[in-house]
This record gives C-alpha cells, structure tokens and sequence, in this order.
C-alpha cells in the first residue's frame, strides 16, 4: 500500500497541487486535508505546504497556528509521525512552537527566487533519512521571510542536537549559521525554505528535491 | 468597564529590521543627516470589557504572548485606558 501523505491547506496556501503531484510521482498517495479539519487520520505522513496562509496577516503562520487542523497536527508530531513544513509552511510550524526560532524578512529586504545549492547536514531527520551528511542538493526558493533566527542559546542547542538538517552553501537570505531548515528534538518534525516539492523531476531543471521526499515516503513507511 | 489598549510591537535588539534600515538609508537623501536607530514596528489596538484595568492589560498581555506577538523575534508594550461610558 502506498504511503498516504496528507497536505493541509489554508485560506492562501499555494503549494498543494505541487506536492501532491511529486508525492505522486515518486509513488506515494497524497490527499488534501482543509485546515477547518480537526483530524489527520489515515496519514502515514503530513506535509505543510507553502503559500500565504490566512494572507500573512500579523505574521508569517500566526493565524494558522490557531487552525482547528493544528491541533491533530500537534497530536500526530507528538506520536512521532512525521511533519514537514515547506516555506510558509516551514513558518506555521515555528509559530506553532512544533519546530524552534522564527523566519524574519531577508536580510537586504530582497524577496529571493533563485535555485540555491544546500547540503543536508545530518540523516537523522523525517526529511533526510538515509541520506548521505554533506550531500548537495540544488533546490528552488521562493520567500521574502527566510531569514531564520533564534537566539544564541536556541542556536547551540540545535547544534549540539544536530537539528540543523539544511545549510546553504553561499546564504542567500541571511539566515543564522546559513541555516535552510531544521528538526525538532526529535527529528519528525522538520521545517525548511526551500521547495523539494518544485525539483522532483529532471523536468522541472533539478531532480534534487526528490532524493528529500522520497526520504520522508521511507521515513513514514517504516514508522509504522 | 470598556478599556482601550494599545499594543506597540517592535523587533527585539538585534533582530534584523529591514524595513527600519532602509528608511535610515532614504533619510539622509532628503537633507535628514543626522537621523540613526530607525525601527519600524507594529501599533495595534483594540477595546477589552474586563473588571478593572489590571485585569484588562494582564489579557491584553496574555494575548501579546499567544498571538499580537512573537516573543523569538519581538518585544511589547501595552498601555491601557479606561473609555468613558456613554
């Protein structure tokens, strides 16, 4: 049976179709959850896409957070099922305090579309299972809020946690230790800038992305 | 009793304020040279019925800390004032 992959949608969201379509492609099964819903059930994995949830409005994720469908996303993150939060959906679940620090503005205040190199920085995460340290993936941005902070003592202990799952290679955003994305404690939950979701096929100008999303199909397949 | 708060939401030291460093760039093309520090940051405001004005600010600041703000990035001020009853 395929590993069913549920992709929340706000008001705003944008990104679904895309990674429903690249769950697809690499064999998983991928449906719609609306964020009204107060369930998650029949997911092996769930995907926060990117977008502009209920607008941006206040801040980056702040309404979203509130949803009635974080509450079941809260309650599988806590079981250890797997989240992965892309670009907007990446700042909902720092909001939701599910992942740590916050995405400011972009240094240099320039909104950045640019296909950038990262290096997954360790396996232990949802998203990089399996996956080589210091393997370089070229993967697409798309945010004028990347720039990724968090105080000095946040930033060691994710060091020390090796929660940090994504450098870039030459830091396009400003972000804190040219950090792309990081993991909870645990390493289910894992939020990053970049869209694997638009480089899963050689097509699309990179492959890359695939190698992400196929590590999250294997990381909620043998989960259960 | 209907009390007005207003909440002023500001980026903590040393977080980035692009917006605030691009304003102190434009400034000086306008004759304004001896401006420095420019931050931009959010006002809010809204009318809260509680008991007194304690209690009215200690929501209001309850509310800062759940949503107005986000504490990673930003700090606040509230400031309460009684409405005069029509």
């Amino acid at each position: 049976m395929a590993t069913r992959v549920g992709v929340v949608v706000f008001p705003g969201t944008n990104c679904e179709m895309d990674v429903v379509h690249a769950v697809e492609v690499l064999g998983g099964s991928a449906d719609l959850v609306w964020h009204g819903d107060r369930s998650v059930a029949g997911h092996d994995a769930i995907v926060v896409p990117g977008g502009f949830a209920h607008g941006d409005y206040l801040r980056t994720g702040a309404i979203a957070r509130f949803s009635p469908v974080m509450e079941a996303v809260r309650a599988f993150a806590d079981e250890g099922g797997p989240v992965v939060g892309i670009c907007n959906g990446f700042q909902v679940l720092t909001e939701a305090h599910l992942l740590p620090g916050a995405l400011q503005k972009n240094a240099g205040l320039k909104f950045r579309c640019a296909t950038v190199t990262c290096r997954v920085e360790h396996d232990r995460s949802a998203l990089t299972h399996g996956v080589a340290p210091g393997t370089e993936l070229a993967l697409p941005i798309n945010h004028f809020e990347g720039n990724f902070t968090c105080d000095a003592e946040t930033l060691a202990r994710i060091r020390a946690n090796d929660q940090v799952v994504l450098r870039y290679v030459d830091n396009p955003n400003g972000s804190v230790d040219d950090i792309a994305g990081v993991s909870n404690e645990a390493g289910n939950v894992v939020g990053l800038m970049p869209h694997p979701e638009r480089a899963a096929e050689a097509i699309l100008g990179s492959a890359d992305g695939a190698v992400l999303l196929r590590a999250l199909l294997t990381a909620a397949r043998t989960r259960v | 009793m209907r009390f007005e708060a207003q909440v002023e939401v500001t980026h903590l030291p040393g977080v980035l304020d692009p917006q605030g460093a691009t304003v102190e760039r434009a400034l000086p093309a306008l004759g304004y040279t001896n401006v420095s520090c420019v931050r931009i940051g959010k006002s809010i405001r809204l009318v809260v019925d509680a008991p007194d004005a304690e209690a009215a600010a200690a929501q209001v600041d309850e509310m800062c800390h759940r949503l107005l703000a986000n504490p990673v990035i930003e700090a606040f001020t509230v400031e309460v004032v009684a409405l005069q009853e029509a």
